[in-house]
């Protein structure tokens, strides 16, 4: 006790400027070095697991996939292959390939917003302005296929709701190809540039014993060397039908985190575009399994989000609710890990640290534009709403009035 | 000799149920005394990886779930234990071999009040601290 009373205690949250998101962080520091770590947790618990218990199996899609702002499509992905396993359905090949590039155009995005954070967090805010400007393109392919930027509502136990029409697949290919040279600038930017180097470079260090001792996945275990990816290991949806493969560094430091998420986007544009063409050759068919009652029994889905596996098991007892529905996000496991990263730096480096696990930020709020001179709102909730709905509108009628001529031509 | 064998073999008479739901899913029931050791000869000398773990409110008792995955196969192997004791559930925790359990069992205990009997600190992450003492919100009964 004598010792810790020399510490000088540094609260970082739980509201922040470097946080988007409410956590606690409590630096125990000597001088310049942290040597302690406490985490609070749980402004932001909204009791979603008990939620789900009064729902039914095809509303909790739409309620899990509000867990997440960012990887809205990852916990819906997850729920669909434990229910799907709880029933043993069969999912359609159409449906299948569709699934694979909304859960990989969701790691473009997601991997792009945490390089612009990074960024950000090392005063490297150019990187920021660039990565945002360019996860632009991948939201406006999700709003193109689905409809919304966020939140796609695409998933439902056996299939997906909506179809990618033949016309849109060049739409996604050319923005593919497209993202790839921006993937190669960010690299030089990036991973060639000495001030990342400097602040980032054996910064953080997660050990592999400490890796596998503290469960870590995703992008965060990779780093430190443990070759795991639910993707290739519990192979589910498209993924087995593609070419792609696993990134594994080795250091476990904030650089090699930055290089295994950068080197994913690769592998991401890589899978979509063999989904793609996976999905050309298949004839148009099914895209749902049409399925009526859920057996009772027990089933676990994983799906590997951009920040890791999501694990959710499920229990029914045959009527349409699930008894029992637990969720466990990638994050849960990952944040606790700081507790050893953050510890053998200095305070300067402790926001990179801390962030470099890519906690899960909500990003769920737009922005309202304000008049200056009058003090009034250009654009409230309702008219952002209807301009969303208009956009969408428009989007669907150029569709349809595309096909139209299509079949006129004919 | 594939994992679920070598499991077999490892754990011998702890085993009480081995159900096979498909190729990939092995749900394994045990005494609730055994948990300690089983988890050790699971992560530690088989090399599993600890996912999480569930708790649930039933009609025997509160139901533990350890899920454990096997990355090499993808095989998730579900170790079941059912605490019979309602009133006061206890069980040893397994924190002190598997750091990445700490939040797992702390958030089982806030939910569903079981006491984890060795864990390094037993205190609340995710509930609000004006939340009322012994007022678990997992619990079936709880529901009016």
């Amino acid at each position: 006790m004598s010792e810790q009373k020399k510490q000088t205690v540094i609260p970082i949250g739980p509201y922040h400027p470097l946080q988007e998101e409410p956590e606690f962080f409590k630096l125990y520091v000597e001088g310049e070095k942290v040597v302690g770590l406490d985490i609070e947790l749980g402004y932001n618990h909204r009791g979603i697991e008990k939620l789900s218990e009064s729902k039914h199996f095809d509303q909790v899609p739409f309620l899990v996939e509000r867990i997440c702002g960012i990887c809205s499509t990852s916990h819906p992905f997850a729920y669909v292959n434990a229910v799907e396993d709880l029933a043993g359905i069969d999912v359609p090949i159409r449906a299948k390939y569709i699934r694979t590039i909304i859960g990989e155009l969701e790691r473009l995005h997601s991997h792009l917003l945490w390089l612009g954070l990074a960024g950000h967090f090392l005063g490297y805010n150019t990187v920021w302005m660039w990565s945002w400007k360019y996860r632009e393109p991948v939201l406006d392919i999700l709003e193109l296929i689905t409809g919304n930027r966020q939140n796609y509502a695409m998933f439902k136990i056996g299939g997906v709701r909506q179809n990618i029409e033949k016309d849109d697949i060049p739409k996604i290919r050319k923005m593919c190809d497209d993202l790839i040279p921006i993937i190669d600038m960010f690299k030089g930017a990036v991973i060639d540039d000495p001030v990342i180097h400097a602040r980032t470079k054996g910064v953080g260090i997660l050990t592999k014993q400490e890796a596998i001792d503290f469960c870590v996945i995703g992008p965060t275990a990779r780093a430190c060397g443990i070759d795991i990816d639910v993707r290739r290991d519990d192979p589910y949806s498209a993924y087995p039908l593609v070419d792609w493969k696993v990134i594994v560094m080795k250091n476990g430091d904030i650089f090699d985190k930055l290089v295994v998420r950068v080197l994913e986007m690769y592998e991401s544009a890589k899978i979509i575009k063999g989904c793609l063409t996976g999905l050309k050759k298949e004839p148009e068919g099914e895209i749902d399994a049409k399925v009526k009652t859920i057996p009772p029994g027990e089933g676990i889905g994983r799906h590997e989000a951009p920040r890791g596996e999501v694990f959710h098991y499920v229990r029914s007892d045959g009527s349409n609710r699930p008894i029992r529905h637990k969720i466990r996000a990638p994050s849960y496991m990952n944040i606790a890990s700081n507790r050893v990263a953050a510890i053998r730096g200095t305070i300067s480096d402790a926001a990179i640290t801390l962030a470099a696990v890519d906690p899960c930020y909500c990003c769920t709020e737009r922005c309202i534009t304000i008049d200056k001179k009058t003090n009034k709102k250009i654009f409230d909730w309702e008219d952002l709403i209807k301009l969303s709905q208009e956009k969408t509108y428009f989007l669907s009628q150029a569709k349809k009035l595309k096909s139209i001529q299509k079949r006129k031509s004919k | 000799m594939n994992i679920i064998e070598q499991i077999k073999e490892k754990l011998g008479n702890k085993i009480t149920a081995v159900t096979e739901k498909n190729r990939q899913r092995y749900y394994i029931n045990i005494n609730p005394k055994d948990i300690l050791q089983t988890a050790k000869i699971i992560s530690n000398d088989l090399g599993c990886r600890f996912a999480t773990a569930t708790g649930i409110d039933t009609k025997e008792g509160i139901e533990i779930l350890y899920h454990f995955s096997h990355d090499k196969t993808g095989k998730i192997i579900t170790l079941g234990v059912i605490l019979k004791n309602k009133e006061k559930p206890e069980i040893e925790s397994i924190t002190p071999i598997l750091k990445g359990a700490e939040w797992i069992e702390q958030e089982i205990w806030e939910m569903l009040g079981v006491n984890f009997k060795g864990h390094p600190d037993l205190k609340r992450l995710l509930l609000a601290k004006d939340w009322p003492e012994g007022n678990y919100p997992l619990r079936q009964k709880e529901q009016k």
